[in-house]
């Protein structure tokens, strides 16, 4: 898988070479997702990770692409969870369609935000995002269909079109595997398209796409858009995985840990939130015993990854392989 | 009993009061913010946890040391302000010339690192700590009854924030600030210690929010999680302000604090969101906010 920041045109024969080396990757990317729950390890575990790893990855098409650090990512994925429980348990859409209402919901409020936040940049466009997530936050805790601060909770699995009952703690694995690897692959899609490229394009240099008569604007929404309703696909399938949305979904908190996903593993990479993801996922996992020391750890791997550790563990090996 | 609007006199007073309170804090923290920004160019996520280091100094100072009220005010301040010179030497001082992100993402995972060191020494609930003798007690002051702590709230966080302001606006040294704001160069080739004048400032703006802190102790309880909420609304009043205005951060956070007020006499169930709502409105109408100058 290429990275981004090179320009450079590619020869017919190393054009091939990258493109058969994405292939194998992908290859053995869905080989590993198959396989996974049959190398002893956890099927919830892996189904947390994997919501996690792509809310991490559309969090980083803005970040890593745009070059645009949102801090209010978490009112995307609590409300699609609350939304998708809701459909799910009250209105009995089914399961999908569940987590289709949750995934249209945070792209509309993504819209909105988006409107609102785009006109700023850098550290403004994190303040504003965060502080209308926090308008969220309060909205989940008073709404009556929230319900507060006890969340919405045992919400039937169900099954797929009535076909696949996902009760099945592996079918559930398989089912939220493929929801992960379609949602991963449009982001890949997505970074490698001519959109993509111009949202590179902004990153680097937003006065020049501008003179280039590109629509920066418009297409930054679109980006925060996609990058929102992504984001609502993990919560409302994480909200079905563990059958329960909580106030701890759309927390500020929750913003925090996918930027710190994403810094560890690579922002601008294509795999390093995934790799950020399980790392996260897999600390607070193992170190649950030490209580909010918790806390206090992912602080310290914050300020170590931003001291000294920019480009993250991904980030870092691409430089490093290309040398 | 005397009506305002449908709403009991007393009741309506008392939450301005509170809001008024309220906005003391907001003043003194996005003063804190505005004054860090303008001069290192950092977005200071932990200072909702330093204000809450402020308040638990002067809680500790008392509970281990007996030292009371009157001193802490100036030794907590001074305690956490060296704290804050030593992140600035030790991390911030590194990250000046990368993207204004890093700054904002380091001082996310300190706030996280000194909140949770404190939720896990002394839990979420919060300790007392009671105002001075001579703070006790209060005025009737016939429309509504004022307590005197909290009258002497808003006037030392108005003699601070007005203090601070002189100082930015009518000295010599807050014109050397001013100017390295704008050309951080050129005040360095004048001969000034450039990198000296930001570790004192934000060192400054660090004891600036502690002080806050040490006020908040006797109105609310202390505990590891009292700066978490207020930091996100200074963030928002910050926005509404503009960040580049320390008179428009003093101004806004006053004003928030009393809108706040009404509305929770008016329609308590907005109360909460009622500033992001603000923040919303004005950055459609004014993307700089009320008080900015347009950036770059």
């Amino acid at each position: 898988m290429t990275d981004t920041t090179s320009n450079v045109e590619l020869s017919d024969d190393t054009f091939r070479r990258h493109r058969l080396a994405g292939y194998l990757i992908a290859a053995v990317g869905i080989a590993a997702l198959a396989v996974a729950p049959f190398l002893g390890i956890y099927p919830i575990f892996l189904m947390k990770l994997l919501c996690f790893a792509l809310f991490a990855c559309a969090f980083n098409l803005m970040l890593g692409y745009v070059g645009l650090l949102s801090f209010g990512h978490a009112a995307f994925f609590g409300m699609a969870a609350y939304v998708a429980g809701h459909a799910v348990k009250v209105w009995e859409l089914g399961t999908v369609f569940g987590i289709a209402a949750g995934t249209v919901t945070a792209g509309v409020m993504g819209l909105v935000f988006g409107a609102i936040a785009i006109r700023q940049k850098g550290i403004y466009f994190a303040m504003i995002t965060l502080a209308l997530a926090q308008m969220v936050f309060f909205f989940c805790l008073q709404a009556p269909f929230t319900h507060g601060e006890d969340g919405i909770q045992g919400i039937p699995r169900g099954t797929v079109f009535g076909l696949i009952d996902l009760r099945d703690t592996l079918t559930m694995y398989y089912f939220v595997a493929v929801i992960f690897a379609a949602g991963f692959f449009v982001l890949y899609r997505t970074v490698h398209s001519p959109f993509g490229q111009a949202l590179k394009g902004i990153r680097e240099n937003e006065p020049r796409m501008i003179s280039l008569g590109y629509p920066v604007a418009l297409l930054k929404v679109l980006a925060f858009t996609m990058s929102a309703a992504i984001t609502g696909l993990a919560g409302a399938t994480k909200a079905i995985v563990f059958q329960s949305a909580t106030l701890t979904d759309v927390n500020w908190h929750m913003s925090g840990e996918v930027v710190l996903m994403t810094l560890i593993g690579g922002m601008g990479t294509i795999l390093g939130p995934v790799v950020g993801a399980g790392i996260v996922i897999a600390l607070q996992n193992y170190l649950s015993t030490i209580g909010s020391w918790v806390t206090v750890v992912m602080g310290a791997i914050f300020v170590i990854c931003v001291l000294t550790f920019r480009r993250g563990i991904v980030g870092e090996i691409l430089a490093r392989t290309r040398r | 009993m005397q009506e305002i609007l449908g709403v009991p006199a007393p009741l309506l007073f008392g939450q301005l009061l509170i809001g008024l309170i309220n906005g003391s804090f907001y003043a003194l923290l996005s003063l804190g913010l505005a004054v860090i920004f303008g001069v290192l160019n950092v977005i200071n996520f932990a200072h909702g946890a330093l204000y809450m280091m402020g308040a638990f100094v002067a809680w500790l100072l008392l509970h281990h040391l007996g030292i009371g009220y009157w001193p802490s005010l100036l030794v907590a301040p001074l305690i956490v302000g060296v704290f804050g010179i030593v992140i600035e030497r030790t991390m911030l001082s590194r990250l000046y010339d990368l993207d204004h992100l890093y700054g904002l993402l380091l001082t996310f995972g300190l706030a996280l690192i000194i909140e949770g060191t404190f939720i896990n020494f002394y839990g979420v609930s919060g300790q007392p700590y009671a105002p001075p003798e001579i703070l006790t007690g209060g005025h009737n002051l016939g429309f509504m009854f004022l307590p005197t702590y909290r009258a002497w709230v808003i006037v030392a966080s108005l003699l601070v924030c007005v203090g601070t302001w002189l100082l930015v606006e009518r000295t010599r040294l807050g014109a050397y600030l001013r100017a390295a704001v704008e050309n951080r160069e050129l005040v360095r080739a004048f001969g000034i210690n450039v990198p000296l004048m930001m570790t004192l400032t934000y060192g400054f703006a660090v004891a600036l929010a502690a002080f806050a802190g040490v006020l908040a102790a006797p109105v609310y309880t202390v505990s590891p999680i009292m700066g978490q909420h207020l930091i996100i609304v200074v963030f928002a009043i910050v926005v509404i302000g503009g960040l580049g205005s320390i008179l428009g951060s003093i101004l806004t956070g006053l004003g928030i604090g009393i809108v706040e007020g009404l509305t929770k006499t008016f329609y308590p169930e907005a109360s909460s969101t009622v500033v992001f709502v603000i923040m919303a409105i004005v950055l459609i109408l004014r993307p700089n906010g009320l008080f900015g100058r347009p950036r770059e």
